[in-house]
């Protein structure tokens, strides 16, 4: 168990109160923080500045890697391993290969975009602090939390607490690790 | 949930799904389903149906490992019979699910919302039923792995330039893809559920599925960045899936299969038969669970103006085989042809016309698209239609092709019925179980089209 709280967690009833308590926060100088919210808001990826993520170039290396090996496990197959001459027509029969080539890209790109999801969201979690905020599971229902973790700089217990008390939050809550 | 309005009014034109929702009640409404102990008795009468139907294709099966393929009555030359008719009837079912779920992502049609999941699941045990067929088809079941490249003792390989290879994998690369994007859809409505679940079992199992999904803002930011590239990912599957399908035949040189416009064919076949299905599933689900407010009339309509558009796509690549079977000058097409409207299956040739170009013209008329009842009736047809279409192609082909003294008609035996309705019972199965399992429709992504989702005007900069 580690020494104090794990932050402070505010809830609102409503997203446009959380967008602004964010960037109110933001502006303030906090960067731990997170928001939870019941369905994607787009304007959080703003306040947060969450517009670039690894995923895209996961899943372009994924499926580089996918029509690569369609295409060269064809090719060592047809030419190398087990060739078949058929009245003397080429061995290497690139426009045979296509749909395959094309199927595994699929399959690689698929698979590394949701093995990346997994790994840049660093799920399977199955504990995390914030489930210890009795009313945090509202957050898969209808309300709308903001969290300012206690390894920020800035954090202080007292002071962050009525920061955000002052930001329309419904309740604000320590966050036990 | 006391102090939440829940009127439910009629949705404005504008307006996707019913007035007077919030996030509790769209939460509470569609986890109820799950959630709750009652199980409605439709819910019952169904899942029976699915289930005993279940039962002949198990048996249907055992007969097929301890006999052989013969019980069934694909005899020389109609080799292909009702196992390929049903494995493509079921893989073009599926196409919708992914067209609702990718394409219709893309395309920024919010109004998929609240029908993408159900439909994803359907495609799901829809390409179940259809890799049932081929598996039994191929007469020794067990030995299915050879289809796929690995070192073995023989040293013998699969052959890639041939298209049932190419079917393999072009299949199962679908079946992963959907199940894959079905179960990150589900992340977020399995968070739900284990936050509302009342029972313990319940409660860790949704639990671990949802992996501890806490709807952080960091998330939602990659996760809706994986939706889109899934999408973009599985929109040209989609397309593709049919169309190496379609290679199976007409890489083949019997008549009335060789031909290049089969792949969009095909394609916009399996749309129209899954927008079908789509339908047949949503109307009796809505009206018993009494989601009208959230699968409304809207939603019938646009699927049914969808069903139109490809059922005239279908109706004129009628028109363009029988032109190209003329057009081609090779005596062999004219006669497949002329066989498949005048001869020994001519009845279920202009059976099939009627049900898929003569019926969904009926779909022009607003009248008929508001009335669920007719819709169902008309999807139910067009299921039929199309199962025929599959059934034409293949059997009339292969049963007539260039030798006549080869020529020999195809008879079903009862264990052909026995397959096919035994993966429809598979099907039910299945599909019922998710019903009762799982949110049938995404409950996040409804929150997202409800008004008060919008992030308010007074946001300060």
């Amino acid at each position: 168990m580690k020494e104090g709280p794990y932050g402070v967690m505010a809830e609102f009833d409503n997203p446009t109160a959380l967008v602004n308590a964010t960037r109110t926060v933001r502006e303030q100088g906090y960067r731990k923080l997170d928001a939870y919210t019941p369905y994607p808001v787009e304007e959080l990826n703003d306040v947060l500045h969450l517009h670039r993520n690894k995923l895209p170039l996961i899943v372009l290396c994924g499926g580089l890697l996918g029509g690569l090996t369609g295409y060269l496990l064809q090719y060592f197959v047809t030419v190398i391993y087990f060739p078949i001459n058929i009245g003397g027509r080429p061995l290497h029969s690139w426009p045979s290969y296509i749909i395959i080539t094309f199927e595994l890209t699929i399959l690689f790109g698929a698979l590394s975009a949701v093995l990346g999801l997994l790994g840049l969201c660093g799920l399977p979690m199955p504990y995390h602090p914030v489930f210890n905020v009795p009313r945090f599971s509202a957050a898969t229902r209808d309300r709308f939390f903001l969290c300012i973790e206690a390894e920020d700089p800035l954090f202080d217990l007292q002071k962050t607490s009525s920061l955000l008390e002052s930001l329309e939050a419904k309740e604000v809550s320590e966050v036990a690790h | 949930m006391a102090d939440e309005q829940q009127v439910i009014e009629k949705p404005a034109d504008h307006e996707i799904i019913a007035r007077g929702y919030t996030f509790g009640t769209v939460t509470d409404q569609i986890s109820a389903v799950v959630l709750s102990k009652k199980t409605p008795v439709f819910w019952f009468a169904s899942f029976a149906i699915g289930f005993l139907l279940l039962q002949g294709l198990l048996a249907s099966a055992v007969l097929l490992f301890g006999k052989g393929v013969g019980i069934w009555g694909i005899r020389t030359p109609v080799m292909w019979g009702f196992a390929i008719t049903n494995f493509v009837w079921w893989i073009g079912i599926g196409h919708a699910g992914t067209l609702i779920s990718a394409i219709l992502l893309l395309l920024n049609q919010k109004w998929r919302n609240s029908i993408n999941r159900f439909a994803e699941a359907m495609t799901l045990f829809a390409v179940a039923c259809a890799g049932l067929f081929p598996l039994l088809h191929m007469g020794r079941p067990w030995l299915f792995y050879w289809l796929f490249p690995y070192p073995n003792s023989t040293t013998v390989q699969p052959n890639f330039r041939s298209p049932l290879v190419w079917d393999v994998f072009a299949v199962s690369t679908y079946a992963t893809v959907s199940a894959l994007f079905w179960f990150v859809g589900l992340i977020p409505d399995l968070g739900t559920l284990r936050d509302r679940a009342k029972n313990l079992f319940a409660k860790y199992t949704y639990g671990l599925l949802a992996m501890g999904w806490r709807g952080s803002a960091k998330h939602w930011s990659v996760y809706e960045t994986c939706t889109l590239l899934l999408s973009g990912l599985a929109t040209p599957l989609v397309l593709s899936v049919h169309t190496v399908v379609s290679f199976d035949f007409t890489i083949a040189i019997v008549p009335g299969w060789h031909s290049t416009f089969f792949p969009p064919y095909f394609v916009a076949g399996a749309i129209y038969s899954g927008f079908a299905m789509v339908l047949a599933l949503a109307i009796p689900l809505r009206s018993v669970y009494g989601l009208q407010g959230l699968i409304t009339d809207r939603h019938l309509e646009n699927s049914a103006k969808v069903m139109l558009a490809t059922g005239m796509i279908v109706a004129y690549s009628y028109l363009m085989e029988a032109f190209l079977g003329w057009y081609s000058a090779s005596p062999y097409e004219q006669q497949a042809f002329w066989n498949r409207m005048t001869g020994p299956y001519s009845a279920q040739y202009w059976f099939l016309v009627t049900c898929n170009i003569v019926s969904p013209n009926l779909l022009w008329f607003k009248k008929f698209r508001k009335t669920p009842v007719l819709l169902f009736i008309s999807s139910i047809i067009v299921l039929v239609g199309m199962w025929l279409e599959r059934y034409m192609i293949i059997v009339s082909s292969l049963a007539q092709d260039y030798v006549p003294s080869s020529w020999s008609l195809f008879h079903a035996t009862r264990w052909d019925w026995a397959t096919y309705w035994g993966t429809v019972g598979l099907f039910m199965f299945l599909f019922f179980l998710f019903v009762r399992a799982l949110p049938m429709i995404s409950i996040f992504e409804v929150r997202t089209l409800l008004p008060q989702a919008k992030v308010g005007e007074e946001v300060k900069r």
